[in-house]
Parts: C-alpha cells; sequence; structure tokens
C-alpha cells in the first residue's frame, strides 16, 4: 500500500541529517565531515539564492540546450499497440545524457566555494565526461576516477575526456568498475579535501549529495510534466526510468511524487537474469545496508561484503542505490522492476530501427520496461520514458555482441 | 574498571604510553592472525587493533585493501573474526582488543548479536572507520550495554564544536588521524599533531592515541611523546603482504618492527 505523500511532508525530506525515512544520512570517516558541512551550508544558501538559481537556469538553456524535447513515439507506440510512449530526449542535451544538468550545478557551486580542482567517479563514461565539459568550461582542474574495466568497455568516452582536459585515472582495485571508482574518489577526497570540490554523479553518497543532484535532476520532471499536459492535455499515466544510482529517475519522478495517479516505474539491470545472481539490481533482489556514505539497498552476500555486479551497460553496474528509491520503494510510491541485458538489447535496436533514435545502453532498460508495460495499457493512456543518455558510446559494446566488428 | 581504563591507567602509573598495532584477521591466512596477536603482545602490544575485512575499504590505502582482499579470499567474516579473539583469550585475558572496520558488516549481523557475541568473545572496543556520532547512537548504547568502549575518529578538520560532541559519544580512548589522507599515508606533521591534540585536551580527559603515518621508532618515539598511545597499521601489514608464503617470517617481521617501535617509545 502506497503511503499518501503530501507537498509539506515531501519537503521535509530529507530530515537536517540527510534522512529520507531510515535511508540515506552520512557515513564516512571523520576527516570528510567538514567538508561535508561546508558544502551543505553552501548548498542549502544557495538553494534559496536567486541569483544562483538564475545562473543555473540560464546555463541549462543556453549551455545545455534545455528544455529537451518530450517526443511523442507514435511508430513505435503504434508497434507495441497499448499505451502511447513518449520520449523524454535527455540524449539531446550537451554532452548526450542527463548527467550535464547535475554537474553544471555542481561546478556551480565549487566556483562559489572557491574551491579549484574537482573530482569525479564514472561507469560508462557519461558523468566523467559531463565532468570534464563543466570543468573545462569553468577552468576547473579535473580528475576523473574509472574502473580499469570501465575504462576498457568505455574508450571513446575515456578519449572525450582527455580531450577536455580531464586526467582519467584507471581504478585497479577490487572489481575495477564503478563502485570502486567511486571507493578511489573518496579516497583522493580525503587526501585532498582542502581545495578539491567531489562531483558526485548519482543521487547516492553521503548527504547533501542525493538531495542536491535531485535538485539538479529534477528540472527533468517539471519540464515533462508541463510538456505532457501541452501535447495530451492532462497528466501522463506511468513515468518509466532506468535506475542504477537513479538519477535520472528520481529526476523524472521527483516533481510527480504527490500526483497519486502517476505511476512510477525504476528499471533495474537484471543482466543475465535476477535469479542467476548476475546483475545491478539491488532494490529488486538486495538488502539495506550502508555503503559510499549512505543507508539504502545494496548488493551484499551473508555476510555483508559486497559482492560485485553485473550489467551490459556500465552506468547501471552498482551494487547500490540513491537512498530516496529505497525509501520510496519501501512506502509502495513507486515500483521497482529489472530487466535483462537481452531485453534491453532488443529496445535498444528497436528504438534504433523505429525511430531512429539510438539509445543508451541504460536507457534501454527504460525502454524495454515501458513496451511490457504499455502493451498492458489502454491507446488512449500514455507512459513518459527517460531517454536518458544516447547510444553512441554504446555502438562498439553492442557491435561485439552483434559479433561485428568495428 | 574495562580492560582499556586498566591498560591505561597502569601504562600512566609506569610513565609510558600505549603501543597499538593493526593487523587485517585473517591476513594473509587465517592461522596466523591468533600467534601474530600474541607475538605482538611479546613484542609489546598493550592494545591490540583487529581489522575487520570489508569489500570496500574506502579510507584505507592500498596497503591495508589488499589485507582485506586477501582474508576475504580466505572467506573471512565478523563471527570468524570473533572466533579469534575468542581463542586469543584463552590464553591472553589482560590485552584489550579492538575491532576495527566498516559499518556494514556489523549492520549486517545485527547490532544486538553483534554486541552480544562481542562480548562473549572477549572484545573491548569497536571503533567503525564510516560511522560518525551522528549515526552512531543505537550502536553505541547497545555496545554499552554490553561493556564494550565506542571508539571514534578525530581528525585535522574536525572543528571545536564536534570535538566536543565526538569526545562526549566516546569511551575507553580516542583516536586521533594524525593527517588527511588514508591509512598508509606517507607524511605527518609533529607540531600540527601537537596542536591539535592540545585542542582535544580542553574537552576530554580520556586517552587519546594518534594513527596514520607512523611507521617506525622513530615517528612513534616523536608521536609518544605527545600522545597516550601510538597506532602502527600499514608498516606491519605490508610486511604481512610481503611474506605470504612464509608466516614465521612474517610473524618474525612484523614483530621485529614493533620491538623496534616498543624500544624507542620506552628510551
Amino acid at each position: 500500500m502506497s503511503e499518501h505523500i503530501n507537498e509539506e511532508m515531501l519537503k521535509s525530506l530529507p530530515d537536517a541529517h540527510g534522512h529520507f525515512g531510515k535511508y540515506g544520512g552520512r557515513f564516512v570517516s571523520e576527516t570528510l565531515m567538514a567538508a561535508l558541512d561546508e558544502l551543505n551550508e553552501t548548498y542549502q544558501k544557495l538553494a534559496q539564492d536567486k541569483d544562483f538559481l538564475a545562473e543555473f537556469d540560464r546555463d541549462l538553456s543556453h549551455y545545455v540546450g534545455r528544455p529537451s524535447p518530450l517526443y511523442h513515439a507514435e511508430r513505435w507506440s503504434r508497434t507495441v499497440g497499448g499505451a502511447q510512449i513518449y520520449l523524454k530526449r535527455e540524449d539531446l542535451n550537451h554532452t548526450g545524457a542527463h548527467k550535464v544538468n547535475n554537474t553544471i550545478g555542481q561546478a556551480l557551486l565549487a566556483k562559489y566555494m572557491g574551491k579549484p580542482k574537482v573530482i569525479a567517479e564514472t561507469g560508462a563514461g557519461q558523468h566523467g565526461v559531463a565532468s570534464a565539459t563543466v570543468a573545462a568550461r569553468f577552468g576547473l582542474e579535473c580528475k576523473v576516477f574509472m574502473g580499469a574495466v570501465d575504462v576498457e568497455r568505455q574508450s571513446l568516452n575515456v578519449y572525450r575526456m582527455k580531450l577536455l582536459g580531464a586526467e582519467v585515472e584507471a581504478v585497479q582495485s577490487g572489481s575495477k568498475t564503478l563502485k570502486d571508482a567511486l571507493n578511489e574518489a573518496l579516497r583522493h577526497w580525503v587526501t585532498h579535501v582542502d581545495d578539491t570540490f567531489y562531483i558526485i554523479g548519482t543521487v547516492a553518497g553521503p548527504h547533501p549529495y542525493p538531495q542536491m543532484v535531485r535538485d539538479f535532476q529534477a528540472v527533468i520532471g517539471r519540464e515533462a510534466k508541463q510538456q505532457c499536459i501541452a501535447q495530451t492535455g492532462r497528466l501522463p499515466d506511468a513515468l518509466v526510468a532506468c535506475v542504477g544510482g537513479g538519477s535520472n529517475a528520481i529526476g523524472l519522478f521527483y516533481p510527480f511524487i504527490t500526483d497519486h495517479q502517476v505511476a512510477m516505474y525504476g528499471v533495474e539491470a537484471a543482466g543475465f537474469g535476477v535469479d542467476t545472481g548476475k546483475h545491478s539490481a539491488p532494490l529488486c533482489a538486495g538488502r539495506p545496508g550502508v555503503l559510499h556514505g549512505n543507508r539504502t539497498y545494496l548488493m551484499q552476500d551473508d555476510n555483508g561484503q559486497i559482492i560485485e555486479t553485473h550489467s551490459v551497460s556500465a552506468g547501471l553496474d552498482y551494487p547500490g542505490v540513491g537512498p530516496e528509491h529505497a525509501w520510496l520503494k519501501d512506502i509502495g510510491r513507486a515500483n521497482y522492476v529489472a530487466i535483462t541485458d537481452e531485453e534491453a538489447l532488443s529496445a535498444f535496436h528497436k528504438l534504433t530501427q523505429l525511430e531512429g533514435i539510438i539509445p543508451a545502453l541504460e536507457s534501454s532498460h527504460a525502454l524495454a520496461y515501458a513496451e511490457k508495460l504499455a502493451a498492458t495499457m489502454r491507446p488512449e493512456q500514455t507512459i513518459v520514458v527517460n531517454l536518458s543518455g544516447r547510444g553512441d558510446k554504446d555502438i562498439h559494446t553492442v557491435a561485439a555482441l552483434d559479433g561485428v566488428r568495428v | 574498571m574495562s580492560r582499556i581504563q586498566d591498560c591505561f591507567a597502569a601504562l600512566s602509573a609506569t610513565q609510558r604510553k600505549a603501543l597499538i598495532p593493526y593487523i587485517t584477521a585473517g591476513d594473509s591466512h587465517p592461522s596466523l592472525t591468533v600467534p601474530l596477536m600474541h607475538g605482538l603482545v611479546k613484542a609489546g602490544a598493550d592494545i591490540i587493533e583487529l581489522g575487520v575485512p570489508f569489500s570496500d575499504p574506502m579510507a584505507d590505502g592500498p596497503v591495508i585493501q589488499l589485507a582485506c582482499e586477501r582474508a576475504l579470499q580466505h572467506g573471512i567474516n565478523i563471527r570468524q573474526v570473533l572466533a579469534m579473539v575468542a581463542e586469543f583469550r584463552q590464553t591472553n585475558q589482560s590485552t584489550p582488543v579492538v575491532l576495527m572496520g566498516y559499518l556494514n558488516p556489523i549492520e549486517n549481523m545485527g547490532y544486538e548479536a553483534f554486541a552480544q557475541a562481542a562480548a562473549e568473545a572477549g572484545v573491548d572496543g569497536v571503533l567503525t572507520v564510516d560511522l560518525p556520532p551522528e549515526e552512531a547512537d543505537s550502536l553505541s548504547t547497545i555496545l554499552n550495554t554490553h561493556h564494550i568502549d565506542s571508539i571514534f575518529l578525530l581528525s585535522p578538520t574536525t572543528e571545536e564544536a564536534r570535538i566536543a560532541q565526538i569526545t562526549k559519544a566516546s569511551s575507553g580512548y580516542l583516536y586521533y588521524v594524525s593527517l588527511k589522507g588514508v591509512t598508509g599515508a606517507a607524511s605527518l606533521n609533529v607540531s600540527e599533531v601537537a596542536e591539535r591534540l592540545s585542542l582535544i585536551r580542553q574537552h576530554t580527559t580520556l586517552p587519546i592515541a594518534v594513527g596514520f603515518g607512523i611507521k617506525d621508532g622513530a615517528s612513534a618515539q616523536a608521536i609518544s611523546a605527545l600522545a597516550d598511545g601510538v597506532v602502527v597499521g600499514s608498516a606491519l601489514v605490508a610486511q604481512i603482504g610481503a611474506e605470504q608464503e612464509n608466516q614465521d617470517v612474517a610473524l618474525a617481521k612484523v614483530t621485529a618492527i614493533l620491538a623496534e617501535m616498543r624500544h624507542a617509545m620506552d628510551s
């Protein structure tokens, strides 16, 4: 049963210590606490500051290219034969994904706080590229931590980051993916905390990151709401977005949380299948625990050790998830489901062929679920899918899976 | 009086400082840990910090990261770590043992089950690196019920208001992290440590141990002139990593480093 959430209740979250119900909080070593306090104080002040917000909006319009279109994928919808599917085209943003909404916001914060250096972790490389991009623009020194496995499978993005002037450090520890990049970024931050701003790419991490990143990404949902009403005359019946850490999903969901008639579906990566254990679906198949500064659902073994995840999409290959999603799951406001590598790849090809849009493999998970959901709905109903990124970065992965050399 | 209080009282009566080695439980092999703990005591350890291996040790440098990986390859879990403490206690009832690690394995076991099992095994204190006092109320309360001390970190960046809060939440001793960085980092600024310790002492009468960046007799001696205890970890763990094939050699090398520190601190 979904607990009834009103505006007042929603505004009270997170609480002063960053809790969304029992999730979130701040679980870091003592050396970082002062930096997080400083960031939180600055952010809570600037979030009310007209000049800061105006500068952020200006950058979103003129640098990112917002608003991004809401596009009625008519041909694909007809093929599916159910609800009308609309795509929120975050893939058309500058740098090709939703990530830049957040990096613009955090780079502005770094500038206000007088930090000359920024660091970032990245999985697929989209957040790394978005961080390197804003660092170039604001004249900040940028270092990106990326798991060695991801460096391998996302070489194009690695080169893009280097072109933009960032230093990319291939992380060799642990499973050599996103979680290890995050560990290494935290280690670097603790050592260089005086002059370095850590741009976290998702709605996870210690308070205030989950709140701050959500606020920067909520522009997606605010626009989608207006655009949907303008195009269809009413709110959508359902929202669908992929969930790794969960920033594009929370960005779309947040402005709709109190619209109880709008169903929300977060789509995790089932990898080879949730029952194979080789997946990245903590909300569907994990348990609550503490990692990377927050309490949330995690992929962990019986002893509380974090286990290695699998997904064809590097951006979803993460054992945790943002704490606000953990809360939305527990109170029953959002539904969390999982899509396999194979289903995501099939949706990737379908959208490419039917709509002339090459989606990111991450976003393809949302598309694959939207297809299933639409088929159970009526043609006068609408679904908004967050097309969170474009698929250019994944061409090599898809070609390799199809046995094609490019 | 707790074992930790007894320990600091006895040291203070003889004007000596606590030498506190850290090793990761189960590294490089589970069979090494208990003999190593006894060896450390013989070489002059006053308190032992026993690391509970975790898959994502985000506050640790490469040396202890690798130690965690080695221990986890042997499938070491928190219950086995407690069994090692219980085994150590069969012949040593006086040396305090402090578990050091990350919150998730404890949270996974359940606070009450963990505290009860830890008390039964003979654990004296728990230091959870990623658990600041703000989030620690419920665990500290349960540990306290079982007479286990909650030991918190203080760092060069901790502001004075937080120092007051942290010292209030702590029992047993305080752990001052000597530098901004991860375990095993290189530089140690002794005069900065001195300044910080005198500030912290305005807020507490608890003993203060200092760790991070202490690796030999000279650095141990310099810190023991200021602090109530000296923590050494990576310098020992590096030897265990280098001598994985030969446990006797590892034990000999680790205890030799510790004995040198003991000697430097007492002279």
